[in-house]
């Protein structure tokens, strides 16, 4: 079983947190890493930075920016991926990129590095279905997972499209928008959920406007199997970056405060997880 | 060939939040294009309002000293300058039998902002522009034209701060508000269908230029010119040319020479690559990783160009050069005094690609460049340069 699909099978919901590799050092980006995995991430999503992030509010894409002007490359986030492999051999990782690093690395060598580096999964935010066909037989020949993106604004034939496609877990978008944090979770997120549900067994998780501890539980009463917070903690990132011990101490208090938004499902096969503190 | 597509380039590599609005442009362009009262609205706002047929003027002077038959088509005379317009008032119209309520557009000069405005102006439809912060200052006279033609215009502080950066802040206020909202795009670059949809709404300018040549000269001209950023002037008289036995040159920024870091000439120096939904020719460095550039002509400033014109560059349809500031900043300068039309930067590349190359025509040979705007807008920053007017 894969680390992805472990991870899912025993624990419901699962907390996801995103760091942008790089930011706002290439070494320190490993000890943000770690830090969020000590603090109770189940798994990391690790963007690779890019020059135009278009699906990204400000918040992200100056995290972008400041990995770039701190030098990172690809081969740099593969090597956090390493790093983050050897601090943590269970955790599932799904890097999150656009699709011209991939492109211009060449799709079986970005897949085979992926695999290499020990990542589960690949997120690649601006390839739709409908321009993902040389990508799949790339990413199953590596046994790299391809996360599928479903938005609000989805046709129901689109979706049954990207889930035939689709691996791992599916990340559900839970506003018309770009990432970012909302005051408010939108209503029709329990809607969105029910509906994609209804055509697949894949594990679902919620993502882009997740920041309070509120959004998380609310997610996680509608069903999803998983929450996604990027913003929220990438923020943190930037507020604290003359104090590194400052980050790491706000990084550790925002997820604890956030995962205790979850309420455990208490499904006879899930293992009662470690307290958190609130 | 698929949809979308121009050879292998092209295609929709957008975020899956963005996928429905462009599927539904689609449509209903695909539905509009057809609807005899679209076109009877639009040709009506191109004649009466925009000016259009433009001429095809014949330049005497130009012609002796080129050795060969000149024409300019004239797209400087439409109204507000430029090409631009002819882009703006098709998608302005066609936003509103769409049923939006609001335009949003990027700009980088500020050209295609105003032909924006002026379209929401004329449409009735508010207008709010993405202007990178740098371009802002740079075109301040520009930012003013806008707003006294009632757009707002916000500028964009992320990235370089400059064109494709308004770009990317305009495609992600359409990924938020694609309900009620139209991206109105100003070139024929992006995800399908905008390099379809611009190209439609440009190719005025070719079949004017055709018909217009055959009854002055009798015949098609030997070759067609025009200056490549975006590439939405260069398509639209290129298109109906396709087919011809006409040869078909691009202009790119060539800046401070192909050999610097410091040019826009994504066809003549860039490699394949994904930038901002399409599969195209981009200036990126070995990681994927999109370049700034340079250019004098702030429209030209841009590290990609249309996919058409990748496809049209790899089958040998279309030959693109590049030519240096230094020899627009000469074309411009040799154009005003020689024909008394001052031709924008962007434009005068194609004008100093001529300069260079029209002696290989003879005498009988038919040449037409496609002026592409009027150069007003530059005169203030060509004044403060070494040598002014000189």
């Amino acid at each position: 079983m894969s680390r992805i699909d472990g991870l899912f099978a025993r624990k419901n919901p699962v907390f996801i947190g995103f760091t942008v590799a790089g930011d706002p050092g290439i070494e320190t980006s490993f000890r943000v890493a770690k830090t969020m995995i000590d603090a109770g991430v189940d798994l990391l999503e690790i963007a690779i930075p890019y020059s135009d992030p278009v699906a990204d509010g400000p918040v992200i894409e100056r995290a972008h920016a400041r990995a770039l002007r701190a030098g990172t490359t690809p081969d740099d986030v593969f090597a956090l991926v390493r790093q983050v492999r050897e601090h943590a051999p269970d955790l599932p990782v799904v890097l999150f990129t656009y699709y011209n690093i991939v492109y211009r690395r060449g799709l079986d060598r970005f897949f085979a590095e992926t695999a290499a580096a020990g990542a589960d999964g690949v997120l690649i935010v601006d390839l739709p279905v409908e321009e993902s066909g040389e990508v799949a037989p790339s990413a199953l020949r590596h046994g790299i997972d391809r996360i599928a993106l479903i938005a609000p604004t989805t046709s129901p034939e689109r979706q049954h499209a990207i889930l035939r496609e689709a691996s791992g877990f599916v990340y559900l978008i839970s506003l018309e928008g770009v990432t970012g944090e909302r005051d408010r979770l939108p209503l029709h997120v329990a809607g969105l959920v029910g509906a994609v549900r209804e055509k697949t067994d894949l594990p679902l998780a919620v993502g882009f406007g997740v920041s309070r501890p509120e959004h998380v539980g609310a997610v996680a009463a509608v069903g999803a199997n998983g929450v996604i917070v990027g913003s929220a903690l990438v923020r943190i990132v930037e507020e604290h970056l003359g104090d590194e011990a400052g980050m790491h101490e706000a990084l550790r208090t925002a997820i604890k405060a956030m995962r205790c938004g979850i309420v455990p499902d208490p499904g006879p096969d899930i293992p009662r997880r470690e307290r958190v503190e609130g | 060939m698929k949809a979308g597509r121009y050879g292998v380039y092209g295609g929709q590599y957008v975020p899956e939040t963005l996928m429905s609005a462009l599927i539904e442009l689609e449509e209903t362009y695909g539905r509009v294009s057809l609807d005899p009262e679209f076109s009877r609205r639009l040709g009506w706002y191109l004649h009466e309002y925009a000016g259009r047929e433009t001429p095809l003027t014949y330049c005497e002077n130009l012609s002796r000293d080129l050795g060969c038959r000149v024409y300019l088509k004239r797209e400087d005379l439409l109204h507000g300058g430029a090409h631009k317009l002819n882009n703006t008032l098709g998608q302005a119209l066609m936003a509103k039998f769409m049923g939006k309520r609001r335009l949003i557009a990027e700009t980088g000069a500020g050209q295609h902002g105003v032909a924006t405005a002026i379209a929401g102006a004329a449409l009735g439809l508010p207008v709010e522009v993405y202007m990178g912060e740098v371009d802002t200052r740079r075109q301040a006279l520009n930012v003013f034209r806008m707003e006294l033609l009632g757009a707002r215009v916000i500028p964009v502080a992320s990235g370089t701060r400059t064109l494709k950066d308004a770009i990317n802040a305009a495609m992600r206020d359409w990924v938020a508000n694609s309900r009620d909202t139209h991206y109105l795009l100003g070139s024929c670059v992006g995800p399908h269908p905008f390099p379809w949809i611009v190209r439609d709404f440009q190719s005025v300018i070719g079949e004017e230029a055709r018909r217009q040549v055959l009854e002055r000269e009798g015949r098609l001209p030997d070759t067609v010119v025009a200056c490549v950023g975006g590439g939405s002037n260069a398509i639209g008289i290129f298109y109906p040319f396709v087919n011809d036995d006409v040869a078909l040159v691009g202009v790119e920024a060539g800046g401070e020479g192909l050999d610097t870091a410091h040019h826009g000439a994504s066809l003549s120096g860039g490699s394949v690559g994904v930038f901002q939904g399409a599969l195209s020719y981009l200036l990126q460095d070995g990681d994927g990783q999109a370049l700034e550039t340079h250019s004098i002509a702030a429209g030209l400033d841009h590290p990609s160009v249309g996919p058409e014109h990748a496809m049209l560059k790899d089958s040998g349809r279309v030959r693109y050069e590049a030519v240096t500031d230094a020899e627009a900043l000469h074309a411009f300068r040799y154009l005003s005094r020689t024909e008394g039309i001052i031709p924008a930067l962007e434009s005068a590349h194609a004008v100093a690609y001529a300069l260079r190359a029209a002696g290989d025509l003879g005498e009988d040979g038919i040449l037409v460049i496609n002026l592409s705007g009027r150069g007003d807008k530059d005169v203030a920053e060509v004044a403060n340069l070494p040598g002014g007017a000189a």
